[in-house]
């Protein structure tokens, strides 16, 4: 019987020392550690902790690391997005189709239709003219809010943009120069045109004439 | 397949490579119980959280009641985040007033978040509140780290120890686990993230209306803080939907590495706090070394697939590498490095979506999980995995031979090895079994979210990911009571199925005597070790899961080759 009696203290002695550390991890690691590290965050890096807001004539129209839905011709649009309706924060995600699905390739196939009519001739940097449009615009992004395209994709859509601002085109590809980020430190990551801040900088330049 | 992306491979291993040893030996000291430069800031924390918990620092526990304090504890926190997944509509930080969840999907959370696998069927973004975010989920990416971190130390002292019955205390193991080790990567972890741009705030979400007149919701949160240990504690469920993908959790190529970094960085490091402990640094790397080899030639398949993309969309005149699912900040190499990395670990966190990887590059993330999460794998669990395989090559290579197996000076003997197998015997019987009663139920075939062979990808690698406790998916699968039920089941016993013969070994191997060396003792940090133990796990692997896998990922490579699609 003193065994039984062992045994039942043991598990007593744990199940407490479960609940109490319980308890006190999650104040100190689920509680006083994320509220410190949001005053030091919001002290530090306010604009980065408060999600990147970028402001137009003081009112706030969407974020710098978050893609928008972009529809008009004098736009640069971004990649198709799986996320809700198209470009939904509070829905991320992709297509999750297979590279043998038949939804995956008519997809593909509507998006490069679509695109080629809007962009007739359309072309980039070492690729002869008419090319088709580059991978990342005819693929869904993983996240579906991917504020990115690549430069190609830029250069790609530039005529379109220039002719439906009346802008020259070389104009409109000095814009995209100025706008490609390298990859970080010489080598990580991919070049990249982030679409929202490229957009703006044309609604400026068009102002500005 | 680029210079620039391999040099972004070599990049994250060198500065995995120099941590290695700085943070082996500053855990090795922790679990010694020696002093550290931390200790003028924790101690006091640490003796504090002793007398509350009526904890007796010098109580060395034998292996059955480290076992089952792992087990209380473990079953506490389950509790504990079932309760709050179902009542945080009344509770506070709430701010987009999302309801509770459904009771089979919170029992696959709960699970999900106590075994250290972070599989994902909900989507945070859009049902969890930041309270459930930070104290639930990011709670149990602490001690769920912590616990793995804890069994693998006792494992070990079990094979240092001579000739005592105990492994140490669990509740010391698991405060010094979180508050030296977690605690303080995190603090300045999550600074360097919300630097690069991951939100850390507790407002609700803004609507802006964008450019063009469309209203957008612009998400916010305590992220960062969550984002760090989700990484460093091989969790791996997102703070979102979309996982490291999202620009949210993971906004630049930067962050990317250091995202990397941080996965693998603790369980490299165990590597060599074990040599240490067992008085002999050479059998620590040969650990590494194998780890980093296997780690390579994943990279090596996947990669190249990836980057030569899919030939059906090259068809329609597009070209280049495959960029489904994949952001064009990461590209194919960081997204590929990525896939391998947190498969080889157990973290299962994507910054690109697995499913819709080329059908052979999907296969690595597949198989890495399948052979166990000993690449590296999750913190502790790893460690504590590779060794078992290390005690089953030790008794091939005797068998060899025809001498009795010794590893650190243990003769392994038939209980050892009985264990060992009944270890390893764990993962193709909870992957297998379910994958096939899958396929043979409407309820397991209601919820794909592809046709054909990758359907059945789908079935398989959810059941490999929930075995691994690893939490990566091929994200088309959907949720239902087949699925939460199952997929929890498997995740359960992918993590305590292994840990219970795991401790048993750790038992009977601590209070054995020591062997003394003899010429004919095989070395087992040798380059041929380090061989054989890689040729080992492949065979184990490759005997299991070849023909469950030759049906799924090669069957569909095969098929889209000849151009037929689903």
């Amino acid at each position: 019987m003193a065994n039984v009696e062992q045994i039942k203290d043991t598990t007593i002695k744990h199940l407490w020392t479960s609940i109490v550390f319980t308890v006190l991890s999650v104040i100190v690691l689920g509680l006083i550690y994320p509220f410190v590290m949001t005053g030091i965050a919001q002290v530090l890096f306010p604009w980065q902790a408060n999600g990147s807001m970028i402001y137009v004539d003081g009112k706030p129209i969407g974020s710098a690391i978050i893609g928008q839905l972009w529809t008009k011709p004098q736009y640069f649009q971004g990649r198709p997005s799986a996320a809700g309706k198209g470009y939904d924060p509070t829905q991320t995600g992709g297509t999750n189709l297979a590279p043998s699905s038949k939804k995956l390739i008519a997809a593909a196939r509507a998006t490069i239709g679509l695109l080629e009519r809007e962009n007739p001739g359309a072309t980039y940097p070492g690729c002869a003219a008419p090319c088709a449009p580059p991978m990342d615009l005819v693929t869904s992004s993983g996240s579906g809010i991917d504020p990115d395209i690549s430069p190609e994709a830029a250069y790609w859509q530039a005529a379109r943009v220039a002719k439906a601002r009346g802008l020259a085109l070389a104009a409109v590809d000095a814009l995209i120069a100025q706008h490609v980020q390298g990859r970080t430190l010489g080598f990580l990551g991919e070049p990249r045109v982030n679409v929202l801040e490229l957009n703006l900088a044309l609604d400026t330049l068009n102002r500005a004439r | 397949m680029t210079l620039v992306g391999w040099l972004q491979v070599l990049a994250l291993f060198v500065v995995v490579l120099i941590c290695v040893n700085p943070l082996g030996k500053f855990m090795s000291r922790l679990f010694s119980g020696e002093r550290t430069f931390l200790t003028p800031v924790f101690g006091p924390v640490e003796k504090f959280v002793y007398s509350m918990c009526r904890i007796d620092p010098e109580a060395e526990m034998p292996w059955y009641t480290y076992l089952f304090a792992v087990l209380a504890f473990s079953f506490v926190g389950f509790a504990y985040l079932y309760i709050l997944l179902r009542t945080q509509q009344w509770l506070p930080w709430n701010p987009q007033k999302f309801g509770p969840m459904a009771p089979d999907l919170a029992w696959n959370t709960a699970i999900s978040f106590m075994t250290n696998t972070n599989w994902q069927f909900y989507s945070g973004e859009n049902s969890l509140s930041y309270l459930t975010q930070m104290a639930g989920l990011a709670w149990h990416n602490f001690v769920s780290a912590a616990i793995g971190v804890s069994v693998a130390v006792a494992f070990v002292r079990g094979l240092a120890n001579r000739n005592i019955r105990t492994l140490g205390n669990f509740w010391v193991d698991l405060t010094r686990s979180c508050l030296y080790v977690l605690l303080p990567i995190s603090v300045l972890g999550t600074l360097l993230l919300v630097w690069q741009g991951v939100p850390q705030n507790f407002h609700a979400y803004q609507t802006v209306t964008s450019v063009e007149g469309f209203k957008q919701q612009i998400t916010g949160g305590p992220m960062a803080s969550q984002e760090v240990i989700k990484e460093l504690g091989t969790n791996g469920g997102g703070f979102v939907g979309a996982n490291s993908a999202s620009p949210n959790e993971n906004p630049t190529p930067f962050s990317d590495l250091f995202e990397l970094w941080l996965l693998l960085v603790i369980a490299a490091s165990l590597t060599n706090t074990f040599g240490r402990m067992v008085k002999d640094q050479r059998q620590g790397w040969a650990l590494f070394t194998a780890m980093s080899i296997m780690f390579f030639i994943g990279l090596i398949v996947c990669y190249p697939q990836e980057a030569s993309g899919n030939p059906l969309i090259h068809q329609l005149g597009v070209l280049g590498g495959n960029m489904e699912g994949k952001e064009v900040r990461f590209g194919v190499a960081a997204s590929s490095l990525w896939a391998v990395a947190t498969t080889a670990t157990s973290c299962g966190a994507v910054n690109a979506m697995h499913d819709s990887f080329t059908a052979l590059g999907g296969l690595v993330p597949m198989v890495n999980m399948q052979l166990g999460e000993i690449i590296f794998g999750g913190v502790g669990s790893g460690l504590y995995g590779k060794l078992v395989f290390v005690i089953v090559t030790v008794f091939v290579a005797g068998l060899m031979v025809g001498r009795t197996p010794e590893y650190l000076g243990k003769k392994i003997e038939r209980k050892e090895v009985q264990l060992a197998i009944l270890y390893i015997i764990v993962t193709p019987a909870v992957v297998l079994i379910p994958a096939a009663i899958a396929v043979l139920i409407p309820a397991g075939l209601a919820t794909l979210g592809n046709s054909g062979p990758h359907g059945f990808s789908e079935i398989l690698y959810a059941f490999s990911s929930a075995n691994a406790n690893n939490g990566s998916a091929f994200g088309g699968l959907g949720p239902n009571l087949f699925y939460n039920v199952s997929i929890g089941i498997g995740m359960l016993a992918g993590r305590y199925l292994e840990i219970i013969p795991l401790l048993a070994l750790a038992g009977v191997l601590a209070h054995k005597r020591a062997v003394a060396e003899s010429a004919g003792t095989f070395t087992t940090y040798s380059p041929i070790f380090v061989t054989l133990l890689i040729a080992t796990i492949f065979i184990i692997g490759a005997l299991v899961f070849v023909p469950a896998d030759a049906l799924g990922p090669v069957a569909e490579h095969l098929n889209i080759l000849q151009g037929k699609v689903y």
